[in-house]
């Protein structure tokens, strides 16, 4: 896990590395990455809590990230975003009670040709409207309570 | 490796082309609409007819109409198919040897694609950006080559300097002038850095180039390391990018391999290494000295300057920082000479500029113009206007440090100073049209809630300024406010614009300033009048979504 020579300046790389096997960044692990780096931890968590990317809580069973990039947002990302809102019964950036699905807002995915996109698990779907979307997360929630 | 070895490349990679060779588009945008499968299917579909040894199928970078993707080139003949679905590619073979497809068939003359000129995005669509061989097959690292070779480091600044190239992140500094003050200065270690953190919603062209031509940005870097005299270099990505993130690393991986990175560059004693870093999701960190920052591995957080980064930049050491589309404007310099260069354009703003056309137009995409292209023939002519018969109302530019331009302006060049000159800036390229269903309003304050949430929060004009020029907007949406609001906002706006510390601050009011300056009277519907009542209650303050 420490390909970078514990290097102080690898701090991001490594934050990154810790998130992908981890899922979220808790505070044992970032005390642990403090020590190896031989930083401060307030360092540490000064850098995790400053860039959107890492996340100090764990994520839902499934993430759908919802771009709100301009291009999106003119073609009506807000309205995905409200839909979904009050189906989930969350507020974007946070996961429901059961664990099952969190719901995340992106500043722009890059895919504005296509906007406006919402990524479901990882997947970007092209022009996606208030019932498209529904659909895709209503299965996630039906699958899971069989 | 020497040059010998790079035309032998070449000669193999040319003699090994197919009769036929199926293009299929492989950039972020296509992959979304399953172009994977359209590919894998078009490969099946060879084998099956049994022409493996008459077509190629090609994963190619991004062939830019990406609103009809899945897209689908097929040569000689220079038929694009759009919407493709793998159910279409037994069909689409046929029709190499006669016959109809069931695809739908695109018009690559349009005025879309004509329109166009490519030097920035001349291999993108053509070569296969996950084989170093077939960039070399197009002349890659011939500039590089020859810049090694047969230049001096001080002939190299010379011939950015004499090309007239403009930084094309966004403020457009001389890059002249910036590798000439980096090459300058006396110190053993500097840096090259490549600055490919495109934070502005709605702009992918840095994306695009990462994705279609990723060993352009390198060969672009590496000269420019030779020039200023560094031996490192770091790629600043979005972690939001995993698939260019992916093919810079192949591409660094193939480079290394063949000696054109590395030490010995070509067989001369030039040395360059290349590190990727992947940001975390901070627009900030497209500022330079915050870029720098977050290299470091710390919180990407500006600060002042001077001293500049030419000077004291990356660990301290003079540091060259560029952006992906500077970079990849090099190589064509170098190879075609800066006579060449500067002979495009407008006599200040040299060379084509890439955009990304996207929202309320009928073909999203990129494009890549010369400077100087009217507004209205991007946006009409190539754009094909506003979708559903609606009127074009503003074109945005330069994400939320840009502006909007009205559509009375649409006769405006796009060079760096027509642009200022109407209150946007160039930026690093995203072209967001809107129409007569978008309130303008909501748009301000839509920009307004991106740079609350993306300041930094070191300065107090940045930090405190946006929160509370959102909550001025939240108030004229909310039909609240009045006219002393207005003037309340204005005041604030100049104030936050003269006195934040770096570029986020600075230009943080420009999308309020510009609505302001051009659409006032979609403020004035939303006051309320004396008695209480909103005087214009029939427009909808939502932002439209109707399409």
């Amino acid at each position: 896990m420490k390909r970078h020579q514990f290097r102080a300046d690898s701090l991001i790389e490594v934050l990154h590395k810790a998130q992908e096997l981890f899922g979220f960044l808790d505070t044992d692990l970032l005390i642990f990455i403090a020590q190896h780096l031989k930083l401060p931890p307030s360092r540490v968590y000064g850098v995790a809590t400053f860039y959107h990317f890492f996340n100090l809580k764990p994520k839902g069973e499934h993430t759908c990230v919802i771009c709100m990039g301009t291009a999106c947002y003119v073609k009506g990302a807000d309205k995905v975003l409200a839909s979904l809102e009050q189906f989930a019964g969350i507020k974007a950036g946070e996961t429901t009670a059961d664990g099952r699905m969190s719901l995340i807002t992106a500043r722009c995915i890059g895919a504005c040709g296509i906007a406006p996109a919402v990524v479901f698990d990882g997947a970007v779907s092209a022009n996606q409207t208030s019932d498209s979307a529904l659909n895709v997360v209503k299965g996630w929630v039906q699958n899971g309570s069989k | 490796m020497v040059l010998s070895d790079l035309l032998e490349i070449k000669e193999k990679e040319l003699a090994s082309r197919k009769k036929f060779t199926v293009r299929c588009c492989l950039a972020a945008g296509c992959i979304s609409s399953h172009a994977e499968a359209v590919k894998d299917a078009l490969n099946k579909a060879v084998t099956d007819a049994g022409l493996a040894d008459q077509v190629e199928v090609r994963g190619v970078g991004c062939l830019r109409l990406c609103c009809e993707g899945p897209l689908v080139q097929v040569d000689p003949s220079g038929t694009l198919f759009e919407k493709v679905t793998p159910q279409d590619a037994p069909s689409i073979i046929k029709a190499l040897q006669g016959g109809k497809s069931t695809a739908r068939v695109g018009d690559p003359n349009s005025s879309f694609f004509t329109r166009q000129m490519s030097i920035v995005l001349e291999n993108s669509g053509l070569i296969d950006p996950d084989r170093i061989e077939s960039y070399i097959a197009v002349d890659g690292y011939q500039a590089l080559r020859h810049a090694l070779r047969e230049m001096s480091p001080p002939d190299v600044v010379n011939t950015m300097v004499k090309s007239g190239l403009r930084g094309r992140g966004g403020a457009g500094y001389p890059t002249g002038l910036k590798w000439t003050t980096v090459a300058k200065t006396q110190s053993t270690k500097k840096f090259v850095i490549c600055n490919a953190d495109e934070g502005d919603p709605g702009a992918f062209m840095d994306r695009s180039v990462l994705e279609s031509d990723p060993h352009r940005v390198l060969e672009g870097m590496a000269i420019a390391a030779y020039a200023v005299g560094a031996e490192h270099g770091y790629i600043y990505a979005r972690a939001e990018y995993p698939l260019a993130i992916k093919r810079l690393q192949n591409a660094i991986r193939q480079a290394k391999q063949m000696g054109l990175l590395g030490s010995g560059i070509l067989e001369s004693p030039f040395n360059f290494n290349i590190e990727i870093r992947i940001g975390a999701g901070a627009f900030v960190c497209g500022e330079e000295t915050a870029l720098m920052a977050s290299v470091e591995g710390r919180r990407g957080q500006p600060r002042p300057r001077p001293p500049f980064p030419a000077e004291s930049g990356l660990f301290g050491h003079p540091t060259l920082i560029n952006n992906v589309e500077t970079f990849a404007n090099v190589p064509p310099i170098v190879r075609n000479g800066p006579e060449w260069y500067a002979g495009i354009g407008t006599e200040k703003s040299k060379g084509t500029k890439v955009f990304a056309l996207a929202g309320k137009i009928k073909n999203t995409g990129l494009i890549e113009v010369p400077m100087g292209t009217p507004l209205r023939q991007i946006v009409e002519e190539m754009g094909g206007g506003a979708p559903d018969g609606n009127k074009v109302k503003a074109v945005q530019t330069g994400g939320p440090s840009g502006g909007c331009i009205p559509a009375e302006a649409l006769d405006t060049p796009v060079d760096y100073e027509s642009l200022a000159k109407l209150g946007s800036i160039m930026g690093s390229g995203g072209m967001i049209v809107m129409d007569e269903t978008t309130s303008m309003v909501d748009v301000a304050r839509f920009f307004m809630e991106f740079c609350m949430d993306e300041s930094c929060g070191k300065c107090v004009p940045c930090r405190a300024g946006t929160v509370q020029m959102h909550h001025m907007l939240e108030k004229i949406i909310a039909r609240k406010a009045t006219l002393q609001d207005i003037k309340m906002l204005e005041e604030l706006c100049d104030m936050v614009k003269s006195t934040s510390l770096c570029g986020l601050g600075q230009t943080a009011p420009n999308p309020v300033l510009s609505t302001l300056r051009y659409f006032r009277k979609e403020y004035l519907d939303l006051l309320k009048t004396h008695d209480g009542e909103s005087k214009a209650p029939a427009t909808e303050p939502a932002p439209a979504a109707r399409s």
